[in-house]
């Protein structure tokens, strides 16, 4: 199944080959957590405060759908 | 420290005189602008009129060697609200009005004709001049004037034509390090009241000043290296701030599905990729423009930066990320070169860009140009500078804009434009916008910081439960945040470093020889809130205007579906602590 990966800020270095801007399609087996996805990407540990699962926010241990869109930030704000 | 005041309507011409700060000793920035605005202007007043006041005053510490502690507050009746405004801004003024001895000034009165002055403030005294070879220039215009008559060793607080036309819209720009007009004192319109009181210009020479000095210099040295390490070691504003502006933001509340779009119909821009802070730095940087740079000297954050256009040319400083959202993502406007030159247009004619976005929002659903058309948004704005009727309205905001077009959809709390974030996606600061003393307003108790950055805890974004406790508890400290003249981002250090909010309280100690506690801070917010309360009351703002539009109750926002949800009686509590 496919999903939608989406790293931003200082993590969009680790989007894998194929992405487009800050995003990238990226195939999944079934039952894959958010965390997992993250290992195989060796995206590091900071970028676990702020993630999205479809808009919502998520704590990593979430299993992944078909579909889904997953954002992740490093710790950032503004205003 | 002193007041100074400049009676604009006196018998024989404007009248300069000095006092001690008297019953506001000991008050800095909003806490002052907000505490004189209460005492001698009366709330019935017409903010235009005899009776209004301007109030600028930089904080408690600005002028001590007190890191990033160079914000002013700009204080009167706001004729955009009705109530009172404190307007905040950057730049290099309130440094050096500190340092000359200044709490504040306070402009009065009103002139006996249309002659516009110059004010100009030095170590010598202060001299009010008559100058008409000033109407009608731009705010860029202007400080090349003032650099051109009085040398380079000067800052500027000025408006442009939109504060001489007096229009509700009309910001007061403060110069920045490099004497150029681009941070202002935005909302509210205070702008429009320096207009009606026959000022230009106020010039200010920082010649032969010099910082103040602690009462206790260990104290406060001690206090200053640990407050400016609690910055740079917390990763927002060490590392996120400086290298990607606020504009890190786009793609954030985009991903939250709380970005405000086409004027408040969707909750994601599908190309706000090209607007973001990532691209506008990569852009700057890449151009030959800088992506990371202070708005004063002694900011230790550097979350501004300079953009220039693709030969290499400067157009402006970083536009924020709400000046991109207003004049960019609101109006489906994704081209950051586009936004830039809205971004100058706004500094030079002296304009509120978030007011301005969402004006022009309105005005494409009402169909004077179409979303997404950058060029007709510049021209748009160009006929604000003009002061042609169709300016004059889009220069008075939002709310006058809906009103005269027939738009039902018109994102304004007491008349003040909502900012860049959906309150149906961000349910706590839809309660800062619905209830703070200023109108729509999201510095006033930033409740984005907790509900989408998990900065000082988290609260849920998309349920109504904890938003009016998170917004209150915000609304106290920014307060008296607003008060030291410390910029607002240190917030995301000390909310989550004890011993940075610590060293921010052992600042004032050591500088003032005091022992205030952490209680004695959250006295001062609550104290402010209660003055600035009061008198909006007495304006007659009431518990009915603590309400945003009909609209954000009954209309879903997408994707996450949801209206905005906290109950008009859990609005009521906020103050109630």
């Amino acid at each position: 199944m496919k999903i939608e990966l989406r790293l931003y800020a200082s993590l969009g270095r680790y989007l894998p080959e194929g992405k487009e801007g800050n995003s990238c399609t990226v195939e999944v087996q079934p039952g894959t957590t958010i965390r997992e996805l993250f290992l195989r990407f060796a995206i590091p540990p900071e970028a676990r405060k702020i993630i999205f699962l479809n808009g919502i926010h998520a704590q990593g241990d979430e299993v992944l759908k078909d579909g889904d869109r997953v954002g992740a930030f490093p710790p950032v704000a503004g205003g | 420290m002193k007041i100074l005041r400049i009676n604009m309507g006196a018998a024989g011409g404007p009248k300069v005189s000095e006092e001690p700060m008297g019953q506001f000793e000991g008050l800095g920035g909003r806490g002052l602008t907000s505490a004189i605005v209460a005492k001698e202007v009366p709330p019935l007043c017409h903010p235009l009129g005899e009776d209004n006041k301007l109030v600028i005053a930089p904080g408690l510490l600005s002028g001590t060697p007190a890191a990033i502690s160079g914000r002013v507050s700009v204080g009167c009746k706001s004729p955009l609200t009705g109530g009172i405004k404190e307007a905040n801004s950057g730049g290099q003024p309130s440094q050096v009005l500190a340092m000359l001895g200044y709490g504040a000034i306070i402009l009065e009165g009103k002139p006996k004709d249309d002659t516009l002055y110059k004010v100009f403030i030095s170590k010598e005294g202060v001299k009010v001049s008559p100058d008409n070879s000033l109407r009608m220039l731009g705010n860029y215009a202007l400080v090349e004037k003032m650099k051109k008559d009085h040398g380079e060793k000067i800052c500027c607080i000025s408006i442009g034509q939109a504060g001489e036309m007096k229009m509700s819209a009309a910001s007061i720009a403060f110069t920045d390090m490099e004497l150029r007009p681009t941070r202002h004192a935005g909302r509210g319109g205070v702008g429009a009241v320096m207009g009606a009181k026959g000022v230009k210009v106020i010039v200010v020479s920082d010649a032969g000043t010099e910082r103040r000095t602690p009462k206790n210099p260990e104290k406060f040295r001690e206090a200053n290296k640990k407050f400016a390490e609690g910055l740079k070691k917390h990763p927002v504003t060490g590392e996120g701030l400086p290298a990607y502006g606020t504009n890190v933001l786009t793609n954030v509340i985009n991903e939250a599905g709380a970005y405000p779009t086409k004027n408040f119909m969707w909750g994601r821009f599908d190309t706000c990729q090209k607007i973001s802070g990532e691209t506008q730095a990569q852009t700057e940087t890449s151009r030959g423009g800088l992506a990371t740079h202070g708005c004063h000297r002694g900011c230790v954050i550097q979350c501004s930066g300079i953009f220039v256009d693709k030969d290499g040319h400067y157009v402006t400083k970083q536009p924020e990320y709400e000046t991109v959202w207003a004049l960019g993502g609101n109006c489906c406007i994704d081209d950051l070169d586009v936004i830039a030159q809205l971004d100058r247009l706004c500094d030079d004619i002296g304009v509120d860009t978030i007011e301005m976005g969402a004006t022009i929002g309105v005005a494409m659903e009402a169909g004077l140009a179409k979303f997404g058309d950058g060029q007709a948004s510049i021209n748009l704005l160009k006929e604000v500078g003009k002061g042609s009727p169709i300016g004059r309205i889009l220069g008075n905001g939002a709310a006058v804009t809906g009103k005269v077009f027939g738009v039902e959809r018109v994102p304004v709390v007491k008349g003040q434009a909502l900012p860049a974030y959906d309150p149906r996606g961000i349910q706590g600061i839809g309660v800062t916008y619905a209830t703070s003393t200023q109108g729509a307003d999201h510095t006033a108790g930033y409740a984005v910081a907790t509900n989408i950055m998990k900065v000082g805890g988290y609260v849920d974004p998309l349920k109504p439960e904890g938003q009016v406790e998170l917004s209150r508890n915000l609304q106290i400290a920014t307060a008296a945040i607003d008060s030291t003249g410390m910029c607002l981002f240190i917030a995301f250090a000390v909310m989550d470093q004890p011993e940075t909010f610590q060293a921010l309280i052992d600042l004032l100690n050591g500088f003032y020889g005091l022992n205030l506690t952490a209680d004695d801070v959250t006295a001062l917010g609550k104290q402010i809130l209660k003055t600035e309360r009061e008198f909006n009351l007495r304006a007659g703002l009431t518990a009915k205007q603590d309400r945003l539009p009909d609209f954000f109750k009954k209309e879903t926002l997408s994707p996450h579906n949801l209206t905005f949800m906290v109950k008009d009686e859990e609005l009521d509590q906020v103050f109630n602590w």
